[in-house]
């Protein structure tokens, strides 16, 4: 893959870029699940591997974090990205070379922002952990040429109309991009106190709300029509989604402070918008769901509508989730818990992987014309990381409510931490299982590109059977 | 090209509106109400022990407390050697960077951004040659920062030679600690308003946080919060016990053992065998011995006694 660097655009031959892209994210796969592993079972067991900075727990989780969002999730958006918006615009990728060079971009700024992260040097603010100059080389060699590769396909394009789809990726390369450079200003110009804390949850929260979540949908738009050839569903409901994300998931950031000194009407505001995040929630939801008429049986019989659906359907509890915990009824309760903790996983391993992983498996099959090399790994893999999300979200809910209630009636908090114990061990050995699951993946998608049945032209993965 | 159609001029019009909207609500807004928050003592303190930023700077890069201020107890005056009441005092060495109240004295609020510049002196204050900040209350109760080296030509040399080692505190070096070691991806330093007080104390107020950076307040709580730890437990020999190993002091503690920040040798200079430790430990919990090996008592510039002088500030 290396080799296209130097290359003139015309002679790399196209899908190059995404398939780069989707072997990079299956590898951040397996090592951000692989530490997040390794952090579970130093929250199980406070003296495994002890006495060594670099491996204690404070050092290690937002190496976790950073690899499975920057790594894994946003790795495998550039995937989706390099393939289906040419595809949806009846074109090429605007510049395959532009492509291919972001990333290889990506994969070195994110290694050396983990590996600094990894030293210590942090900001000190969740999710904005990485030193400011990290901040500024994700903007500009990461996510802006991401962005402009996206927006000139688009305009480039062979169609008349713009596929729903694309609409989301071109709106959230965009607001990422915005996102990220003002979310950042108290690195880069110092702002401290609670505009610091604030603008440091403004941020977070719209990572999450304006790229991570749109962006997943967005896959899921293109993944379900295109695999069970049914028409989406209605292009309204669509409409619906994507003006609500816009104008609801952008403003309740502070409800990540609700128990913070910031303004009260700022706190309330944020609190009626989080529940009017159910708009674009259900629009999604029913929209999927309703396209799938007809096609049920591909839920079974289809790894990538396997999947793809199961993130769908993880979205509804997701979302009951996200409309009512920032109420002030709830959040007291709840706040700072392990129900926090499960609930980003419901979103992060639940709903938005599961809908990636479908799309990385069809694009990988569809752009290398190799049939997936085995079904029986790809099932395996699939259970894997259903049974440990389940496992892992199941545990950590239950903490969370301990934990909750430990809170309001105080509860000495040793006792919590004692009560809290066999859910740490449940929500390791979930990981783990996440964590083998996707070893599996890698080799299963090694196989199939050196040796997967090569797809004939003018056929699609799915329509053939499977051999193993 | 295709994006002249009507319908996309129209929908990136909106777009523009909507997500304009959304930041004027939650980004221009509540700026007003933020910014004009006058800082609290409490801010104040916290500001001056902490310094200009606790996290990754050029000042620090690796987040071993290089070019922090220190916090002492003076007992006597630096100038003339008389006794005075015990007073703290926030030395900035030459080359430190000035804390984020004297740079942008806006961040004060207005009250005490007057009195700060009027009485306090602070626009004098210089890094090149080092700068000693007082908290002061004028008689209407309200509190501003003095430069004590422009009122009461106090000079940090003089100031740390009268407090002595025993009353220095390395507070500031200790909070990067926090940040570096990621204690508050365990620890809170915001009790909630709605249930916290009785064990963890008092939520802060609007004004507790003027210019201190990064807040840190951690999302994520696994321990107790320890905004005002040092408040119900001051015993330094117990954090020393409990940093070393946690489970010593407490045996369900998840606590990482924190033992790496003594360095390589003891308060006596004799070279700390760690595998060693360790090994009787072992023993220990397998019931082999009857008492836990001693901890080794830790030197002056260690980083833990950074991290205990940090402790105790959280008061
Ligand atoms: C893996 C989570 C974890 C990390 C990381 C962690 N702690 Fe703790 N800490 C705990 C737990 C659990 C307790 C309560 C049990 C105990 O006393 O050990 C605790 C207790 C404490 C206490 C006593 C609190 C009280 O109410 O008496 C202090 C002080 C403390 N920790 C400071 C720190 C500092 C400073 C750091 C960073 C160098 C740190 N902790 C890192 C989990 C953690
Ligand atoms: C092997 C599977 C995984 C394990 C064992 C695991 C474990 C953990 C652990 C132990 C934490 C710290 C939680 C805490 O502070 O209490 C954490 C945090 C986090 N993990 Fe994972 N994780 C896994 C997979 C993932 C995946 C696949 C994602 C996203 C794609 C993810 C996203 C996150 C995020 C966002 C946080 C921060 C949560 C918060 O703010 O509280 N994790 N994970």
């Amino acid at each position: 893959m290396l080799k296209y660097l130097m290359a003139r655009n015309e002679d790399i031959p196209p899908g190059s870029a995404a398939v780069y892209w989707g072997y990079s994210s299956i590898v951040w796969f397996v090592i951000g699940t692989g530490l997040g592993a390794f952090n579970a079972a130093k929250l199980a067991f406070p003296d495994f591997v002890t006495g060594l900075e670099f491996l204690s727990f404070g050092h290690m989780r937002q190496v976790h974090v950073m690899a499975v969002i920057f790594g894994w999730i946003s790795m495998a958006f550039g995937m989706t990205m390099m393939y289906m918006t040419p595809m949806l615009g009846n074109t090429k990728l605007w510049s395959e070379k532009l492509g291919v060079w972001n990333a290889f971009l990506w994969n070195v700024g994110l290694s050396l922002g983990l590996t600094v992260l990894w030293w210590g040097m942090n900001s000190g603010r969740e999710y904005s952990d990485f030193p400011w100059f990290i901040d500024l080389y994700v903007l500009c060699f990461m996510t802006i040429p991401l962005g402009i590769n996206v927006w000139m396909t688009i305009i480039h394009r062979r169609t008349q109309g713009i596929y729903i789809t694309n609409w989301f990726f071109g709106a959230g390369t965009f607001m990422v991009s915005i996102v990220l450079l003002v979310g950042n200003l108290p690195e880069y110009f110092h702002l401290t106190g609670l505009t610091e804390a604030y603008l440091t949850w403004w941020n977070a929260h719209n990572i999450l709300g304006l790229w991570i979540t749109p962006v997943g949908a967005a896959i899921g738009y293109y993944t379900i029509p295109k695999i069970t050839g049914n028409p989406l569903y209605s292009h309204r409901l669509g409409h619906l989604h994507f003006w609500s994300i816009v104008v609801f998931y952008s403003t309740p950031a502070s409800h990540h402070l609700m128990s913070a000194p910031l303004p009260e009407w700022l706190k309330s505001f944020a609190s009626v918008e989080g529940v009017l995040i159910l708009v674009p929630a259900i629009a999604f939801v029913s929209n999927i769901l309703m396209t799938m008429q007809g096609k049920w049986n591909m839920f079974v019989e289809n790894l990538e509508v396997k999947f793809t659906v199961t993130g769908c359907l993880m979205a509804i509890p997701l979302n009951m989730q996200g409309g009512f915990q920032q109420t002030r009824a709830i959040n007291w309760y709840i706040h700072g818990t392990g129900w926090i903790v499960a609930h980003a996983h419901l979103a992060l391993l639940g709903f938005s992987t599961f809908v990636e992983v479908g799309a990385v498996y069809f694009g990988l099959q569809t752009i290398m014309r190799k049939k997936l090399w085995s079904l029986t790994l790809g099932n395996l893999h699939f259970w894997f990381l259903l049974v440990g999300f389940t496992t892992y979200w199941v545990s950590m809910t239950i903490a969370g409510l301990i934990q909750g209630a430990g809170k309001i009636y105080e509860v000495p908090y040793i006792d919590v931490v004692i009560a809290e114990h066999p859910y740490m061990i449940a929500r390791w050995l979930g990981g783990s299982l996440v964590f083998m699951g996707n070893c599996v993946w890698l080799f299963n998608m090694w196989m199939t590109a050196r040796a997967g049945t090569v797809i004939p032209a003018g056929r699609m993965a799915h329509e053939l059977a499977y051999e193993r | 090209m295709n994006m002249n159609f009507r319908e996309y001029k129209l929908g990136s019009r909106f777009f523009a509106l909507a997500l304009g909207l959304s930041m004027c609500i939650t980004l221009f807004m509540p700026s007003f109400d933020i910014g004009s928050v006058n800082a609290t003592n409490i801010a104040m303190d916290k500001q001056l022990w902490a310094g200009h930023e606790s996290g990754f700077s050029l000042d620090d890069p690796l987040l071993l407390g290089w070019h922090k201020p220190l916090k002492v107890l003076l007992k006597a005056d630096p100038v003339n050697g008389q006794p005075m009441d015990p007073t703290y005092a926030y030395v900035y060495e030459k080359g430190t960077p000035l804390p984020n109240g004297v740079l942008h004295p806006d961040n004060l609020g207005s009250v005490a951004k007057k009195l700060s510049i009027d009485k306090g002196h602070i626009l004098e204050s210089n890094k090149n040659t080092g700068t000693v900040f007082l908290v002061r209350m004028d008689d209407q109760k309200r509190y501003y920062i003095e430069n004590a080296s422009a009122t009461l030509g106090w000079t940090p040399e003089g100031v740390l030679k009268t407090a002595g080692d025993e009353n220095t505190q390395h507070a500031a070096a200790g909070k990067s600690l926090f940040v570096r070691e990621g204690c508050w991806w365990c620890h809170t330093l915001l009790p909630e308003q709605t249930q916290d007080w009785q064990v963890f104390g008092a939520p802060p107020m609007l004004g507790d946080f003027n210019g201190e950076s990064p807040t840190a307040f951690g999302s994520d709580r696994k321990a107790p919060d320890i905004l005002h730890v040092a408040s119900r437990n001051s015993s330094k020999e117990w954090m020393m016990l409990h940093f070393f190993n946690p489970r010593l002091v407490q045996p369900h503690s998840i606590m990482p053992r924190f033992d790496y920040l003594w360095g390589p040798v003891d308060a006596n200079g004799q070279k700390i065998d760690f595998a060693k430790w360790r090994a009787e430990y072992n023993e220990y919990r397998e019931g082999k011995r009857i008492t836990p090996p001693e901890v080794p008592t830790y030197a002056r510039n260690s980083e833990i006694r950074n991290l205990i002088d940090f402790v105790m500030n959280l008061k």
